[in-house]
């Protein structure tokens, strides 16, 4: 069942909504938040919620890059490949961060912290390289800044 | 030199709240729209004034509000929707507008729904945007609480809602169509056109989407006039346009500057010249979606004209520079891998063509390109061209290929013949 807290705040987002089935990505973006992730379990519960099939339901949490349909670490490391970010160095800062988290891309760090997600350009090429975490958005990257960036999640845990 | 959409943003500082920005006229606008001009006449001003659409592909703003049925027996609900879905990789400037003078696109946003008489505005903002995101909802809710929005707005019997939708992150969201299809909780998927989405968008009614930027011209077309508005352009077209640079340039950045800004200028005087050390071999002039403009083209007035006439596209306004110490090839990877990743899975030919195409060209990169490989990838460039495919997306993905083949055939085929990149240790 989805939570007493789940179920209000889906509803206030879709009560505008022409029919119930057109907040199923405002619902999946709830269910996420409190979850981390969008387990089978959670596909169901949502299809039930809005009077959708599972089927539906999960067609759009595949669809759709920033619903997880596997489970992530605590913050998730949103790093740039694109375009700009790549001129500018994106490998590298991508790299580190696989050697301080011991992952590869996707993969998820053994303490459960953090997974490192590569994703399409975050719209911040002048200050490339970038990174977003937690809905934090790090800007011209290099191998101390990232360096301090985890050690201050850390710090905060 | 008039910088009307960015005038109120002060870079790495907190927004005009809604009292500073009526301070400097913000809303005077709407106040404008509403007691002087009937809803045609909106458009008919915007058709006027030669606005054209900022998302990329540079249609008359004003040509594709007039399809709106109008009148008593339009259908209702209306839908403006602007698309904020930025995701054109080395693209930045609608951020820089949500982020630095929200209210602005707020005002423009109830004047270009009081235009098309919509009932419902819907800002379709991409995922990972949260600070514009928190920036909007407090200007929505302050524009409620002063009577700009909600019911009977300043007293002129129109009303309008307006709600933000996040996306949860897909660059097919960019194309109107498939827009429509997320906001209706679909998968996000190109619609066939026509009908077109000003006679049956949204839930299948009349509905008009338009880029963030063009929305923020809007309000400054109303104030000062047609005139006024040719004037800040240096071309037929008219407005100022938001450039931006990124990479090996010594100051990357964003400048609103008049339509049809020579790229030297851009590159050489605002973004500062290349780094030392760096040469610059070529740019993207518009996102990731544009064909190469290489030094033969520096003097091109970036515009919607001018830049089609040296075989590329203005796109998005922002560019991509291409040094001497970045493999081309790599650069052409990039550019692909997102594409194919990021094809909706719709059509044959881009689903199964954009996959095949990057994997030739990583094949190239790493040294294990083979002889006749340049051939397929023309060939393909040809087979994902406009009309073959869905929607714009493949089309668009195989610009920066046909065009790197063309500017760096030799190193493509030095790849090949040498059996590695030369940019490689």
């Amino acid at each position: 069942m989805l939570s007493e807290a789940e179920r209000t705040e889906i509803e206030s987002q879709i009560e505008h909504a022409r029919t119930r089935s057109s907040g199923v990505i405002e619902a999946l973006r709830v269910v996420q938040k409190h979850r981390g992730w969008i387990s089978d379990e959670a596909v169901r519960e949502i299809a039930e919620f809005l009077g959708m099939t599972s089927d539906e339901v999960d067609s759009v949490a595949t669809f759709y890059n920033r619903i997880f349909r596997k489970p992530v670490g605590k913050h998730v490391i949103h790093v740039c490949d694109s375009i700009s970010c790549w001129v500018m160095g994106s490998e590298s800062v991508k790299q580190l961060l696989a050697r301080k988290l011991a992952v590869s891309d996707g993969g998820t760090s053994a303490d459960g912290m953090f997974t490192l997600l590569p994703v399409d350009c975050l719209g911040a090429c002048h200050k490339a390289p970038v990174m977003l975490i937690d809905g934090e958005l790090y800007e011209e990257l290099s191998d101390e800044r990232i360096e301090k960036i985890l050690n201050e999640i850390r710090a905060k845990e | 030199m008039e910088t009307p959409l960015t005038r109120n943003i002060r870079p790495d500082s907190e927004p005009f709240g809604l009292k500073e920005y009526e301070k400097v006229d913000g809303y005077r606008a709407l106040k404008k729209a509403i007691a002087d001009y009937k809803p045609e006449e909106i458009t008919n001003l915007v058709k006027d004034s030669t606005l054209m659409g900022r998302g990329g592909a540079g249609f008359l703003t004003g040509l594709k509000w007039s399809f709106v049925p109008m009148g008593p027996d339009a259908p209702h609900p209306k839908y403006f929707v602007v698309n904020a879905d930025e995701m054109e990789p080395g693209t930045f400037k609608d951020r820089i507008l949500m982020e630095g003078d929200p209210n602005q696109l707020i005002e423009g946003i109830v004047i270009c729904s009081y235009a098309v008489q919509a009932d419902i505005a819907y800002i379709f903002l991409r995922a990972d945007y949260d600070l514009a995101e928190r920036r909007l909802a407090k200007a929505i809710s302050e524009a409620y609480a002063a009577g700009y929005l909600g019911k009977n707005i300043l007293g002129s019997g129109y009303s309008l809602e307006l709600y933000i939708h996040t996306s949860a992150g897909r660059y097919i969201c960019g194309e109107e169509t498939a827009l429509l299809n997320s906001l209706e909780g679909k998968r996000a998927i190109p619609r066939a056109k026509p009908p077109f989405p000003q006679l049956s968008g949204l839930f299948g009614l009349p509905t008009v989407v338009d880029n963030v930027e063009t929305v923020c011209n809007v309000p400054h077309i109303v104030a000062n006039g047609v005139q006024w508005y040719k004037a800040l352009s240096k071309t037929d077209i008219g407005g100022t346009k938001i450039y931006g640079v990124s990479g090996r340039v010594k100051k990357p950045g964003w400048w609103e500057l008049p339509m049809g800004t020579p790229m030297r200028e851009l590159l050489e005087v605002h973004a500062g010249g290349m780094l030392p050390g760096y040469t610059f071999r070529g740019a993207l002039p518009g996102g990731a979606s544009t064909d190469f403009m290489v030094s033969q083209h520096l003097d091109t007035p970036l515009d919607f004209a001018s830049v089609p006439k040296v075989g590329s596209r203005m796109g998005t306004g922002t560019m991509i520079v291409l040094d001497d110490k970045r493999c081309p090839v790599a650069f052409v990877l990039n550019l692909l891998t997102f594409f194919a990743h990021e094809s909706c899975g719709w059509c044959t030919p881009c689903r199964e063509g954009l996959p095949w195409t990057a994997r030739i060209v990583r094949a190239i990169e790493r040294g294990e390109g083979e002889e006749g490989d340049l051939a397929i990838l023309e060939e393909q460039t040809r087979g994902l061209a406009p009309g073959r495919t869905f929607c714009a997306l493949a089309p668009g993905a195989v610009e920066p290929l046909q065009s790197g083949l063309k500017y760096f055939r030799e190193d493509f085929e030095r790849h090949i013949r040498e059996k590695r990149c030369p940019w490689r240790e």
